[in-house]
């Protein structure tokens, strides 16, 4: 046996196999929610056995854009996902380089106490963070999704630090001799050095903010104002009810995007979400 | 005429400085503004304000008055709100070892695998479905009347288990959802820290003629173990923080409560009854077990977690 000698090109088909029902565990729930959104109530109700739709039929799906309006959710979504991680990247970064290569007093201190905040989960401060929010006049405003979470990302700040910590110091001084100063270094030596960076956690930034539900609850009202979970959300009593075919259909509209975004750019999200796993103290 | 007033103005320790090194450290306070003022405004002043808050009665709308320790005594003998103590941290017991276990099983199994992006891609959708559909998907899965419960049943040959309307299996529905949803991320995570083990090291411990379970048991996983302490505080960090299934899979917190959460709790209280003093309280007190098993974590990780020096 010569097994120790050559692992990587031996994958015993054990391995395989528990990774493929793994697998199917998790794509199951997909496929089923796919078959379900295209099947009769009739036959969802009647034959609670049978898996392949018959008839197909693809009314689950006008009924389910008729019932919300998913283009205006999907909007909203986009937009507010959009100023969410454009506002993290320029202030985290921003402050990743003042922590970084700016000698300023209580610099230390400051980073600790930022970083110590991650312990402060929103669910913990929902209730005075609502006041809080309440009395800028943010509530059923999405400036409450959009500027907190812009403003206040410790593991983002945390994450463009290492990365600007592992550049040349060289390159800043080239600049500075130049005549840049701070601004400019920072705009044309830092950011467009740290790019791989960025791109991470704009991913990282983006999928939290695009699936984010509880502050969205807490603070919306109007459904012209709901984001895509939230409208979502809508089906679990009010428009669904017994019509299981139509949740899982507006569950499809609503996931589809995001899968298709996934097969196509999974290098990318897979290593940037790789580095949420990058220790924040 | 900054230069010309250099001397005159600033404090006493930015006096002596030349005049760039006082306005760069002006560039440090101006660069870091948004983000710690943000936090500030946003995370450390609702969590100061949410402690005062706890000591006192407050609807949002008639003046607030002090109610002292009140808040605290009426949620801790609350039956209700001990019992979303209880399933928070039995969810957080269920859903951390296990999901963890899994997830650190696949990645040793995807570490030197052919076809591992066709795993990954299984394996990471759920992460990127928000929690919203996810539970929407499960809950049609749970239902008593549903293909899941029907094949459990023929199966095992018992009633088809009513996943969310039974008082003993609601929790337990709540988990999986928990660790389906969540699994693919602490692969990711995990992938990463093996892949990132170098080849010598591994190499070098093969010549010392080192089996594949020797590898694993002394080399692989205590080099993985930063990345697994890391991802533990985490897991249980957010696991406290259970709502959006809880949310959506049940009505108002599963039969009997069974599903209730600390955070579903507060939800409650805060935003239905407009409690904000008695929700605070309930807060500071979900605070406190959260800061508390992370301090243990802390403690803990000095004997189980090797680094590397």
């Amino acid at each position: 046996m010569t097994a120790t000698a050559m692992p990587r090109v031996r994958t015993p088909i054990g391995v395989h196999l528990g990774l493929g029902i793994g697998a199917f565990v998790m794509v199951a729930p997909f496929v089923w929610m796919l078959l379900t959104s295209t099947k009769t109530l009739h036959q969802i109700l009647i034959e609670p056995l049978s898996l392949i739709p018959h008839p197909f039929t693809l009314e689950n799906y006008t009924a389910a854009w008729d019932a919300v309006s998913f283009p205006l959710a999907y909007w909203n979504s986009i937009y507010i996902c959009a100023l969410v991680v454009a506002g993290t990247l320029l202030t985290s970064a921003m402050a990743a380089y003042a922590f970084a290569r700016i000698d300023f007093r209580g610099s230390k201190v400051i980073f600790g106490v930022f970083l110590a905040t991650q312990m402060l989960p929103m669910q913990v401060t929902i209730v005075p963070l609502y006041l809080v929010l309440a009395k800028l006049g943010w509530i059923d405003s999405h400036l409450a999704l959009i500027v907190p979470a812009a403003l206040s990302n410790p593991f983002g700040v945390f994450l463009m630090r290492q990365f600007i910590r592992s550049l040349p110091v060289e390159l800043e001084e080239a600049a500075r001799i130049d005549g840049a100063g701070r601004w400019r270094t920072f705009f044309s030596v830092i950011l467009p050095n740290i790019k791989p960076g960025l791109a991470a956690l704009g991913v990282i930034t983006a999928i939290g903010a695009w699936n984010s539900f509880f502050l969205p609850l807490v603070v919306l009202n109007s459904p012209d104002l709901y984001t895509v979970p939230l409208m979502l959300s809508q089906f679990v009593g009010q428009f669904g009810g017994i019509n299981y075919a139509m949740i899982m259909a507006a569950s499809t509209i609503s996931i589809v995007p995001m899968l298709i975004a996934f097969l196509i750019a999974h290098r990318r999200i897979l290593n940037s979400m790789a580095m949420s796993g990058l220790g924040g103290t | 005429m900054p230069g010309a007033s250099a001397g005159q103005v600033g404090s006493p320790e930015l006096r002596g400085l030349p005049t760039w090194r006082r306005r760069d450290r002006l560039h440090g306070y101006v660069f870091v503004a948004p983000q710690v003022v943000g936090t500030a405004v946003f995370v450390l002043i609702p969590f100061l304000f949410g402690i005062v808050l706890a000591f006192a009665k407050w609807d949002g709308l008639t003046t607030p008055h002090w109610v002292g320790l009140n808040n605290f005594s009426s949620v801790l003998v609350d039956p209700v709100f001990l019992r979303s103590i209880v399933n928070t941290v039995l969810i957080a017991l269920i859903t951390v070892p296990i999901g963890l276990g899994l997830a650190i099983i696949i990645a040793i199994g995807l570490d030197r695998i052919r076809g591992r992006t066709v795993y990954m891609l299984c394996y990471f959708a759920p992460v990127l479905t928000s929690s919203v559909a996810v539970s929407l998907i499960w809950q049609q899965l749970f239902r008593a009347d549903g293909n899941l419960s029907e094949a459990f049943a023929k199966v095992l040959g018992i009633a088809p288990p009513d996943w969310l309307g039974d008082p003993h299996l609601v929790l337990i529905a709540v988990c999986i959802v928990t660790i389906w949803s969540s699994l693919g991320l602490n692969v990711v995570i995990f992938l990463a820290g093996l892949q990132a083990i170098s080849p010598s090291v591994l190499e070098a411990a093969r010549i010392d003629g080192a089996g594949p379970m020797t590898m694993l048991t002394k080399i692989r996983l205590p080099l993985l173990s930063p990345v697994i302490f890391f991802s533990t505080v985490v897991a249980v960090i957010s696991s406290f923080q259970t709502f959006d299934t809880v949310f959506i899979l049940t009505k108002n917190g599963g039969p009997d409560n069974a599903a209730r959460t600390i955070v579903y709790h507060v939800y409650d209280i805060g935003f239905r009854r407009f409690e904000f003093g008695l929700a605070s309280a309930a807060s500071v007190i979900l605070f406190v077990l959260t800061i508390v098993v992370t301090l243990v974590q802390m403690r803990l990780q000095k004997r189980f977690v090797h680094y590397e020096s």
